[in-house]
């Protein structure tokens, strides 16, 4: 007990998430035989909302741009993941494997759209950032909407605009424009999930308690100032957001290998939306609240199902009520209270 | 920051306690399903919570909010009626429940596991295609047979040996177009307006074009839309209009068409339009200007103002209950019931079968039996084994603000 | 010939977004906060005018005007309740709010109103005889010319000069461009903030609705999702022309309607989207704060 407490604060907080997400899973584990069959559905959703808000909150949060485009990057990593996991069944007929070099494969092409999108909109800052990061979430909805891909004996084809992949005989038309990709291996699980989870929590906590992570806020805090003192803001803030692109690319992967059929009009600017919201909802910059927040939003628009026709709009006052206490003074001044009291009794 | 968290955990405390009711009184969400309400207590989150019921539970996602609400509520309503029909008619008794999918395959399956852990023996499917794909799988691997009022991609049924569908398939549509036009020489030159961003749309275009090119028919202008530019058609009917196109084929659902129809007018363009089944309840819009529509040719199952005296009781009905003309979404799911009703019959099934019972009775039931529906061309409609539904559909011309037959 | 036909409905469809745009930038400017409810605001203005004429049987401009009082009220009505209680949150925690209250707006729609697209009548046509005209035609009818069209780039026009009158020469004008600056050193001068930002909110609102009787006159269907896409279209011109700039969300908005039809009928229908925001990104690395914005040197 008393090396806990004698870990700086930082480093308890993070090892209470680490230990919070290994509990969740443990527990759910364990209830797995009596957990309804729509709780059962929505583990690997989670999981894959849960890294996306981390990712977001990464760039979000501890970079302080805001990103209107996040769902962009889960399409790009989605759509190449699945490719990957389609072309390699053969190769790698183990599973497991498959899904992992998939979920490394999404992350690299999302971190390399995370590159090419993040040198020129780095530049800007504030709502002229969000609106370009809108902006290319759009255009990558667009392209892949277009998009064919096909493998065939002689490897992969792929053309823009119509088909003309020209596919042989036993050829397989993998993307197939505002058709998706269809016929996908459902090969992710929870405990896939969970670990994708757990290495994303590794990889942000790392990174921020990092030399890399103070430089990184040091930006967000006052850029002028950074510079001032010779920290390169464009490199840090390109480390920040091609890590939270890669991140939210494998979890593109994830989401798209739990179900049969992906759609490019799924990751539109409304999901970049959600994600926002799960990340203010959750708190700035702070990963345990990012994964509560996604988790509970999840849940929640399933749980109103008995609200029938009233169901979105409950979800609606729901959100726009939590968003009103979240920042109301007089609530928050009494949590504050309450915690203080609590406090004062623990010394005691 | 740990005053928000503080809150949230109280957020997460109220829907995991909303969740926790939920499993409870889930059998009365069916709403107004005439007398059996005795199986709301039977919705228990095991599926084995059947047994007690007297009532087959019938089941199906679609879109109730956002933007393809219309199609979803249209079959959640028509389905409705159904099941209101034949239970008062005592004999089978049905308990319906719809749950939204807001046209995504992600919700799809949730809405899915929803009406599993109710209980669902029989399954509608999804209304539309892409949710449609998610769960028929699901509907494959649980053994619960679906027949699906309208997802009409050929992926919703391929390889599921227990999922049929009660609408043509996208790629029949676009072949029939092609021959229909071709047969009667209705255009010389051809153009196509689609939306690329939608399945229903590229199944219907991809195949037109291909039939197209075996019969010689011309198509001189090709062009699309997408969902966040679906208002302005004036490039593409410049397009059509550029390149002498004197019919345009419009593989669409109507509300974009009829933005088209109102724009080619503004433009004086005056072609033929030619539409698929997606195009029914154009007429239907309130304060829709019918004398846009009037020439417009649609190839449709159902027609809203057939004299056919079940047509004109169920238009009666939906208009009395929902006040607003049923469109094809509405019919297909109507007939579904019934086809759900006579296979059971056929079958002298009973609600206490389990579902994969349930699913291998409707399997020999659907490949072998003809039903009288108010969709199809009268001549009865029957089912392949692939799931792909055998039925004509009726070639309708638009005169004077009404469908009248084409032949 | 064409060409200028295609110009013409960019203008057209370009007024639009710029109608839409000023009640954006109008709310970004003074309260500093991106409305995403705005588009939907939009939509229960349409939905308004359209019960109005097509229910109740009143004359159009009762409806547009009846369309805009409603409006208003629904826009003060948002920002005393939903936006006021977060005036010292975050800028993030009242875009999640506005995002709660456009998804509240659409579903209550849905519910009231149902989700079958209603046909929005055209007012803007001129009886002749039996038939009604709904445009004129020039050069022997290779130039078709709609009413609405006319209508629209005109009151896009008028509304952005009243507007740039309204804050440069009035009382309540001077105090939101004084609330723009500064909110605490307008205070101190005696401006009510509270009451600026309520009527910065009531004429953005009222605009909304002109907007969606045009935006629906134009384009005729009416259904509870109508708002949403022109409204993030909007906020991009916003953007693009210089968010808070009243001439800059003309000239966006005219700008993002002419390069979205001239993208369509040049470079492809599949692609429009695409190089519509591809513009926008050149535009914003080229005059990072849009076309007429202002480019703040930050103070050491």
């Amino acid at each position: 007990m008393n090396a806990i407490k004698n870990l700086n604060k930082t480093t308890r907080n993070n090892f209470l998430t680490y230990g919070a997400v290994v509990l969740a899973y443990a527990v759910v584990q364990l209830l797995m035989g009596s957990l309804s069959s729509s709780l059962k559905g929505m583990l690997v959703p989670i999981c894959a909302y849960v890294v996306m808000a981390l990712s977001l909150n990464l760039t979000v949060g501890v970079l302080g741009e805001l990103s209107l485009g996040h769902a962009g990057f889960m399409s790009v990593g989605a759509f190449s993941g699945v490719t990957a996991a389609m072309a390699l069944q053969e190769l790698i007929p183990f599973a497991p494997l498959r899904l992992t070099v998939s979920m490394l494969i999404g992350a690299v092409f999302a971190g390399i759209a995370g590159f090419l999108i993040g040198i020129p909109v780095l530049r800007l800052n504030g709502d002229y950032l969000a609106i370009v990061t809108l902006a290319f979430g759009e255009i990558i909805k667009s392209i892949i909407n277009n998009l064919y891909l096909g493998l065939d004996g002689k490897g992969l084809h792929f053309s823009l605009l119509t088909d003309r992949t020209a596919l042989d005989e036993d050829g397989l038309l993998i993307i197939g424009g505002p058709m998706g990709i269809g016929g996908i291996q459902r090969l992710s699980t929870f405990t896939a999930g969970f670990v994708l989870v757990m290495l994303s929590l590794f990889i942000i906590f790392n990174l921020v308690n990092s030399r890399t992570g103070r430089a990184i806020m040091a930006v967000r805090d006052n850029s002028i100032a950074a510079e001032s003192i010779g920290i390169n803001i464009t490199k840090y803030k390109l480390i920040a957001f091609v890590t939270s692109a890669a991140l939210a690319g494998a979890a593109g992967t994830l989401f798209a290998m739990n179900y049969t059929t992906i759609v490019a009009n799924k990751f539109d600017f409304n999901a970049s939306i959600l994600i926002l919201v799960f990340v203010v909802l959750g708190g700035l910059g702070n990963m345990f609240g990012s994964i509560v927040a996604a988790a509970a939003l999840t849940i929640l628009p399933e749980a109103l199902r008995e609200f029938d026709d009233y169901r979105m709009l409950v979800y609606a006052i729901v959100l726009i009520l939590v968003m009103l206490a979240t920042n109301n003074p007089a609530i928050q001044g009494f949590f504050a209270r309450l915690r203080g009291a609590r406090k004062g009794a623990a010394e005691q | 920051m740990k005053k928000k968290l503080l809150c949230i955990t109280l957020t997460l405390a109220l829907a995991l306690g909303l969740s926790a009711c939920g499993g409870g009184n889930g059998g009365n969400a069916g709403g107004n399903n005439g007398g059996n309400a005795g199986g709301g207590n039977a919705g228990g989150s095991n599926a084995d919570g059947n047994i007690s019921g007297a009532a087959f539970k019938l089941g199906g996602t679609g879109p109730l909010t956002g933007g393809a609400a219309t199609y979803g509520i249209a079959a959640r309503n028509g389905a409705q009626i159904a099941v209101d029909e034949i239970n008062a008619m005592g004999g089978i008794q049905f308990e319906l429940r719809y749950e939204d999918d807001a046209h995504d395959p992600e919700k799809a399956v949730n809405a899915y596991n929803v009406l599993k852990d109710w209980g669902m023996q029989l399954s509608l499917g999804s209304v539309t295609s892409k949710p449609a794909e998610a769960t028929s799988v699901m509907n494959m691997e649980d053994r619960i047979f679906a027949l699906t009022p309208s997802a009409s991609s050929e992926a919703t049924t391929q390889g599921k040996d227990n999922v049929f569908q009660m609408c043509f398939t996208d790629p029949g549509q676009g072949a029939k177009s092609a021959e229909y036009i071709s047969d009667k020489s209705l255009g010389s030159k051809i153009a196509i307006i689609w939306k690329n961003d939608d399945v229903y749309s590229k199944g219907i275009h991809d195949t037109f074009t291909a039939r197209a090119a075996e019969l010689q028919l011309e198509i001189v202008s090709d062009t699309t839309f997408a969902d966040g530019n679906d208002k302005d058609f004036s490039v593409q009917l410049t397009n059509a209009k550029d390149n002498d196109a004197d019919l345009v084929f419009l593989p669409m659902y109507y509300e974009p068409a009829s933005l088209i129809l109102s724009q080619a007018n503004s433009m004086s363009y005056a072609p033929k339009f030619f539409g698929v089944d997606g195009m029914d309840g154009i007429l239907a819009q309130p304060g829709f200007d019918t004398s846009l529509a009037e020439g417009v040719m649609l190839l449709t199952p159902f027609n809203a103002d057939s004299t056919d005296e079940r047509t004109a009781a169920f238009v009666a009905k939906y208009q009395q209950q929902f006040n607003e003309i049923p469109n094809q979404f509405a019919a297909d799911a109507y007939d579904c019931v019934y086809a759900f009703k006579m296979a059971l019959e056929n079958a002298s099934a009973t609600p206490d079968m389990s579902n994969e019972d349930l699913c291998s009775l409707m399997m020999t039931q659907f490949t072998s039996m003809t039903l009288e529906g108010i969709t199809g061309d009268g001549a009865g409609i029957t089912w392949e084994t692939s799931g792909a539904v055998s039925k004509s559909p009726k070639g309708m011309v638009i005169q004077n603000g009404a469908y009248v037959g084409l032949d | 010939m064409t060409f200028l036909s295609y110009l013409i409905n960019g203008l057209s469809l370009g007024s639009i977004y710029a109608i839409i745009a000023l009640g954006y930038t109008m709310v970004y400017g003074i309260a500093k906060m991106l409305n995403f409810a705005h588009g939907d605001v939009i939509m229960v203005g349409a939905y308004i005018c359209f019960y109005a004429v097509s229910a109740y049987q009143l004359p159009p401009p009762v409806g547009i005007l009846l369309a805009m009082v409603v409006c208003t009220v629904l826009g003060m009505v948002i920002e005393r309740l939903a936006y006021k209680p977060l005036r010292q949150a975050t800028s993030l925690a009242v875009l999640i709010t506005a995002i709660g209250v456009s998804y509240f707006l659409q579903n209550s729609a849905l519910l009231l109103w149902s989700s079958t697209t209603k046909i929005f009548p055209n007012f803007f046509v001129i009886p002749r005889g039996a038939e009604t005209s709904t445009g004129f035609s020039l050069f022997d009818g290779q130039l078709n010319i709609s009413y609405v069209t006319v209508v629209t780039v005109l009151a896009c026009l008028v509304i952005m000069l009243a507007l740039t009158w309204f804050t440069g020469n009035t009382r309540m004008g001077k105090a939101m461009r004084a609330c723009s600056e500064d909110k605490g050193a307008a205070q101190l001068m005696g401006i009510n903030v509270d009451t600026t930002i309520s009527v910065t909110f009531a004429i953005g609102s009222a605009l909304a609705a002109i907007a969606g009787v045009l935006l629906c006159s134009a384009y005729p269907t009416l259904s509870p999702t109508t708002g949403s896409m022109p409204g993030i279209k909007a906020f991009t011109a916003a953007v693009f022309g210089g968010i808070g700039s009243i001439p800059g969300a003309l000239l966006g908005g005219l700008l993002l309607g002419v390069i979205e039809i001239l993208a369509g009928a040049y470079i492809g229908t599949q692609l429009q989207n695409a190089v519509v925001f591809a513009v926008l990104i050149v535009v914003l690395l080229v005059k990072p704060a849009g076309l007429l914005g202002r480019q703040i040197r930050e103070k050491v």
